[in-house]
């Protein structure tokens, strides 16, 4: 391929000098011919070697694929600008209120606790000359593929057709005009529960909060321990503490920390977490009330994500 | 320039050798078209100088500065010979930088005390002078391609923009660059033989870029390519270019400069054939 991209190398110069070109096949002597016919009779004839080869075959029917979106290839080169340029492969699809989706696809052992930055992109119906998709509907593919196939739909200023149908099976984009008639076919991911990954849900995954990898050594010892011995070690607590630390014990599951300059944090608030002796108090108003607190530097409203599945008895 | 000449005027009757110019591009533009070695020999006559670089036995290219070109120009003995750094002197003439800017102009003055002195430059631009001293070596024995005329078999003159692009995109990976001539087709044929297959790039006899088409005799001969592409820089600044072969298959490139004042300068590249190909 390199030999023949080289013959048109300098684009400009052949705008400004060829006037036609002629590309034969001389069997006899296995060459490629390539004939310049450019201004002032000057003719460039380049013989490119080529070997036989096999070549693949797909087979493959955009006609047998339930589910086809077109667009002008300038919506989805737009729509697909904001990903990371490293990124391998975006997912596709159709979301609740008819809106096409496409998001960065995070392979599911990439190291979890690196947050990795998830890019989705929303299109709406109307930017789409054709949407014939059910919602829910996902495929992921290769996006340097797809970027290559844009970028050249868009240089000729065409619309581009998605066909596809499951996940695993081939996506087909088709571009056509008077003069071509271009099918790329990329392979999607087979993963069976692909569909599910809530491009229909509004709610944006919750990963584990970091912070809670602080806090959670402390839950532990509360809650797999029985009752007792959080009662005594309530007590120790109060010991040590003030009177002051009563009142707390009383207050309702406020998503307020203690805002008695805790007796526990003598230094900033922002960090009690750091401070072995975390505030039982609030851990335990968490514990019979079920809301997990972050730690005090951020007074912020416990999520609901955050009173999740974890072994809390609360 | 009042300042230099100041300075000089009375030191001048011991110069073998002294050029002045008031626009010193006129000069580094063309030497340039030649840097293709670090070394060159500057031979100088009442007509003016030429400068000569070689290559490994095989190449060689000549530069010709008219005597004309200078605002002044004096050579004092028969001719005056010596071998020196080009790639220093094109520093030190550029020493103002190498970029034209519009209405700036730097001056030259050239002299040479003779065998063993080193070459004097004064350059000046908008009051600034600069003092360059560069020594000079033994000028060394310049091939001579014994080309004359009466042995030319074939000869074209050509537009140069005809075949700027094609050389600045010569096949590199080919070893040899081909030269076909010939009374019939292909007439002037250019051709690689590379990694990737050969290509051709023919020029017909009546085509608008020719200027001249006087071949008598079909011949084919191929020039070593790594010793024919420092040319382009040559084909590149100049207007016309002649092509000539002779019996043993020698080829003579010929280009003629125009510079920014409308003077001609030439450059010429003599370059020994790579091996015999038997004219098919």
């Amino acid at each position: 391929m390199k030999s023949f991209l080289s013959v048109f190398r300098s684009l400009a110069l052949l705008e400004k000098t060829v006037e036609k070109c002629y590309i034969s096949l001389n069997g006899r002597s296995s060459r490629l011919v390539v004939q310049l016919h450019c201004k002032y009779g000057v003719r460039k004839i380049h013989n490119l070697s080529f070997q036989d080869c096999e070549s693949l075959q797909a087979v493959f029917d955009p006609a047998s694929c339930p589910h086809v979106l077109r667009a002008p290839a300038k919506v989805l080169g737009e729509a697909v600008l904001p990903f990371p340029p490293a990124l391998a492969e975006v997912t596709l699809g159709v979301s609740h209120g008819r809106r096409v989706i496409l998001r960065s696809y995070q392979e599911e052992e990439a190291d979890s606790t690196v947050r990795a930055m998830v890019t989705e992109m929303s299109i709406a119906e109307e930017d789409f000359q054709q949407l014939q998709a059910q919602e829910g509907v996902a495929v992921t593919f290769c996006l340097k593929e797809f970027r290559g196939l844009l970028s050249f739909a868009e240089s000729a200023n065409l619309s581009l057709s998605i066909h596809f149908d499951t996940p695993g099976r081939p996506a087909i984009f088709t571009i056509e005009d008077s003069l071509l008639d271009g099918h790329f076919v990329l392979a999607t991911l087979s993963e069976p529960d692909l569909q599910s990954q809530d491009l229909s849900s509004q709610q944006p995954r919750q990963p584990e909060p970091p912070l809670q990898a602080h806090s959670t050594p402390n839950l532990d010892d509360f809650t797999n321990d029985d009752i007792d011995s959080y009662m005594i070690a309530m007590e120790t607590t109060l010991a040590s503490e003030g009177s002051r630390a009563l009142p707390s014990f009383s207050i309702s599951p406020g998503p307020q920390p203690p805002c008695s300059p805790g007796p526990n944090s003598e230094d900033d608030e922002a960090e009690p977490s750091t401070v072995p002796g975390t505030p039982p108090p609030k851990k335990f108003r968490s514990l019979f009330f079920g809301s997990i607190l972050a730690p005090v530097h951020s007074p912020q409203a416990p999520s609901p994500v955050l009173a999740e599945d974890s072994e809390g008895e609360g | 320039m009042p300042l230099l000449t100041q300075q000089i005027q009375a030191e001048d009757d011991q110069y073998s050798l002294v050029a002045s110019l008031d626009n010193v591009r006129n000069l580094s533009t063309i030497l340039k078209a030649i840097h293709f070695q670090d070394y060159a020999t500057c031979f100088a006559t009442k007509n003016g100088i030429k400068v000569t670089v070689e290559k490994a036995k095989c190449v060689q290219a000549n530069a010709f500065i008219q005597a004309g070109i200078f605002q002044e120009f004096m050579v004092r003995e028969e001719s005056v010979t010596f071998r020196i750094h080009l790639t220093v002197l094109l520093d030190c003439l550029s020493i103002f930088g190498s970029s034209p800017m519009p209405g700036t102009l730097t001056a030259l003055r050239m002299c040479y005390q003779g065998y063993g002195y080193p070459l004097m430059l004064f350059l000046e631009e908008g009051g600034v002078v600069t003092v360059c001293k560069i020594n000079t070596q033994e000028p060394e024995e310049t091939l001579d391609f014994d080309f004359c005329s009466t042995n030319v078999i074939n000869k074209i003159i050509l537009q140069s923009e005809g075949l700027r692009e094609a050389f600045s995109e010569l096949d590199m990976t080919s070893e040899v660059l081909q030269i076909t001539m010939s009374p019939d087709k292909p007439y002037f044929r250019l051709s690689t033989f590379g990694n990737a297959g050969s290509s051709h790039l023919d020029y017909p006899k009546d085509s608008d870029l020719m200027e001249a088409f006087h071949c008598n005799q079909t011949q084919i001969n191929r020039y070593k390519i790594s010793l024919l592409k420092p040319s382009t820089k040559a084909l590149v600044l100049s207007c016309k270019v002649s092509i000539r072969t002779d019996n043993r298959g020698f080829l003579s490139l010929q280009y003629m400069i125009r510079n920014e004042d409308g003077q001609i300068s030439f450059v010429e590249y003599y370059c020994c054939p790579d091996e015999e190909v038997p004219e098919s």
